[in-house]
């Protein structure tokens, strides 16, 4: 923890690039990169999904999740999502992902907020789900690179239907 | 055993043969609209259904909405205290009165024509003079429609056979279950951080047999076994083993069933895993300590040291295991159903219990976890299958039929479900 914050900066940058990093982040997703988009988060990081109309800063150990991983559980995600066994996943489906509305909320000694608005197509046995919602990030700069210490995905719908599931990572 | 010559037809959707052993379910039990029809006359209108739990309205006049076997229904307190059910539409044009999940109130006010509603579902519209007959609402025709009520343990459940028999009378022996899970706590039980609403596209009966079914677990759960291995260590491999000698399946004529074993992960209340550090098992020895003195040892033993996966007649699942989950689901059409689930926990839990909890359900039971998506796949996949149902027309559930103490990896939980669906879908009811 005390390197990470050895390294950390929290110099603003331009929308833009946080837009790139968005964008790049996307891609690897939709691209089954998972090993890159692991290597996107910090060793401190979180990756959360809670339960639908829970408010922003609503913690898991009170409030029902779908998603609460920290760096580990994430990890064993990555892998999972990355075996034939992980059935829900495999045949894979496809998925595009249109992130928007970015806004670059400040800035504190955590790293930089920045919020999304997020689309995520999944497609799957002649189904397409639609997941819709708002990201919210905490980045940090390290060695030059953007990294994700916090991933929160607050979903607009109000229940799982007819997707079911969250098989995928949002 | 019944094998007409029109399989799938009323009468003939199960084989039932235990001499040969062998017990088989007409596919067209899960595809047929007909079926379906006749599902919601003899069984959702007829059996006691999971409406919730008294925790999730803890004062005087707290109410919320939820839908059950399709109808929208509001469950609420009086002034009194006192747990009622209402159909929630209104009297008048139809519209329901109370659109918001949840809240508190003494009145309900229709938002369409303004019609009024005291919280005991009493008509109370003041209209001028004139407008209706004095006797208007002498018999209640113009009250909110009552549902039958009936409780155990704190859990409700509603009923719209009026001449149906008792809750109890309909749970039998498998009150137990309730009880158990009632009994973990001191200080009561409680749902807790909400609750997890999804979809499955297949029926609604697919998810009865899943949560119950112990020989897909490993098969289906790799992954979330490999997890385990990872985070608890090889003990889970021992404990899968001493798993298979306290395994078995019980049974009830109602329709009811239940697994009992000792999985290899953490139970909040009380078995604690290495990964939970020496406070976790401090803490688990003293809820030990506390149940022996309450409920004696061996029922101790049974809360703190077996889990358990209960399927009630015709759709509730308490899931007794990593953490608890209550379950309940409707069909929608054939191949489609939604799912209710809630997490329960002990009223008072210290938050490192309850933090270990909730990570236990999320990781395990919830539609984003290690474990659901891939039952998901597996039941959806199922109902793809289906589709061939007219030249492929048997499920088989044969599985441990001629042995004699049924394991939880057998298959005799759905056998006991299937009969009671036969039973009451022949009109036996």
């Amino acid at each position: 923890m005390g390197d990470v914050m050895a390294n950390t900066t929290t110099r603003l940058r331009s929308r833009s690039d946080y837009e790139d990093f968005l964008y790049r982040e996307a891609m690897l997703l939709d691209q089954w990169r998972l090993e890159e988009w692991y290597a996107l988060f910090t060793p401190d990081s979180v990756y959360e999904v809670p339960t639908m109309g829970k408010a922003r800063d609503a913690t898991p150990d009170s409030a029902l999740f779908y998603v609460a991983d920290d760096y580990a559980r994430l990890r064993h995600r990555v892998d999972r999502l990355l075996k034939a066994t992980a059935h829900a996943e495999w045949p894979r489906s496809t998925h595009v992902r249109i992130v928007g509305n970015v806004i670059v909320e400040g800035s504190d000694e955590n790293g930089t907020q920045v919020m999304c608005s997020i689309v995520t197509y999944r497609s799957k046995n002649n189904f397409t789900d639609t997941y819709i919602g708002h990201a919210y990030y905490t980045l940090i700069e390290e060695g030059g690179q953007l990294k994700i210490r916090s991933k929160r995905v607050l979903l607009g719908m109000n229940s799982l239907n007819p997707h079911g599931k969250i098989s995928i990572i949002l | 055993m019944s094998t007409g010559s029109n399989p799938g037809q009323a009468g003939n959707w199960i084989i039932d043969d235990p001499v040969e052993g062998v017990f088989k379910v007409n596919r067209n039990a899960f595809t047929s609209q007909e079926v379906l029809e006749l599902e919601r006359e003899r069984i959702f209108d007829r059996a006691w259904l999971y409406l919730g739990h008294e925790s999730e309205l803890p004062n005087s006049n707290d109410f919320l909405t939820r839908s059950v076997a399709g109808r929208e229904l509001i469950f609420n307190r009086n002034r009194k205290g006192e747990f009622q059910a209402f159909v929630n539409t209104c009297p008048h044009r139809g519209a329901q009165v109370v659109r918001e999940p949840s809240g508190n109130a003494i009145s309900f006010k229709c938002f369409y024509h303004g019609w009024a509603f005291n919280n005991n579902g009493k008509f109370a519209t003041r209209s001028n003079p004139g407008t209706y007959p004095d006797s208007f609402n002498c018999a209640g025709a113009v009250d909110l429609p009552k549902v039958r009520l009936e409780s155990h343990r704190g859990f409700f459940f509603i009923n719209y056979a009026p001449e149906a028999e008792s809750l109890l009378d309909f749970l039998g022996g498998a009150v137990e279950i309730i009880d158990l899970v009632a009994d973990h706590s001191p200080n009561g039980m409680e749902i807790v951080g909400g609750t997890q609403e999804y979809s499955i596209r297949a029926n609604w009966k697919l998810l009865l047999e899943n949560s119950y079914d112990g020989f897909h677990a490993p098969q289906t759960h790799e992954t979330y076994f490999e997890y385990l291995i990872k985070e608890i260590g090889p003990s889970v491999l021992e404990n899968i083993q001493t798993l298979s000698e306290v395994q078995r399946a019980h049974t009830f004529p109602q329709g009811h069933a239940y697994t009992e074993a000792r999985a290899p992960w953490g139970r909040p209340v009380a078995r604690a895993i290495p990964t939970w550090g020496e406070k976790g098992a401090s803490d688990a020895a003293v809820m030990v300590a506390e149940l022996n003195k309450r409920v004696g040892p061996e029922r101790a033993m049974r809360i703190a040291d077996r889990d358990r996966n209960a399927g009630f007649f015709p759709n509730l699942v308490i899931n007794d295991i990593m953490a608890i989950t209550v379950r309940t689901f409707y069909p929608v059409q054939p191949d489609l159903m939604l799912v209710r689930s809630w997490a329960l926990a002990p009223i008072g839990e210290e938050p490192e219990a309850r933090h270990r909890r909730l990570n236990n359900f999320l990781e395990f039971l919830g539609p984003g976890g290690f474990a659901t998506p891939d039952d998901v796949e597996a039941l959806e996949s199922a109902q793809r299958g289906y589709t061939a149902s007219k030249v492929a027309p048997w499920n088989d559930i044969s599985r441990g039929m001629q042995r004699e103490i049924p394991r939880a990896d057998d298959e005799a939980q759905m056998r006991a479900f299937w009969r009671e669906w036969n039973r009451r879908m022949q009109g036996e009811c």
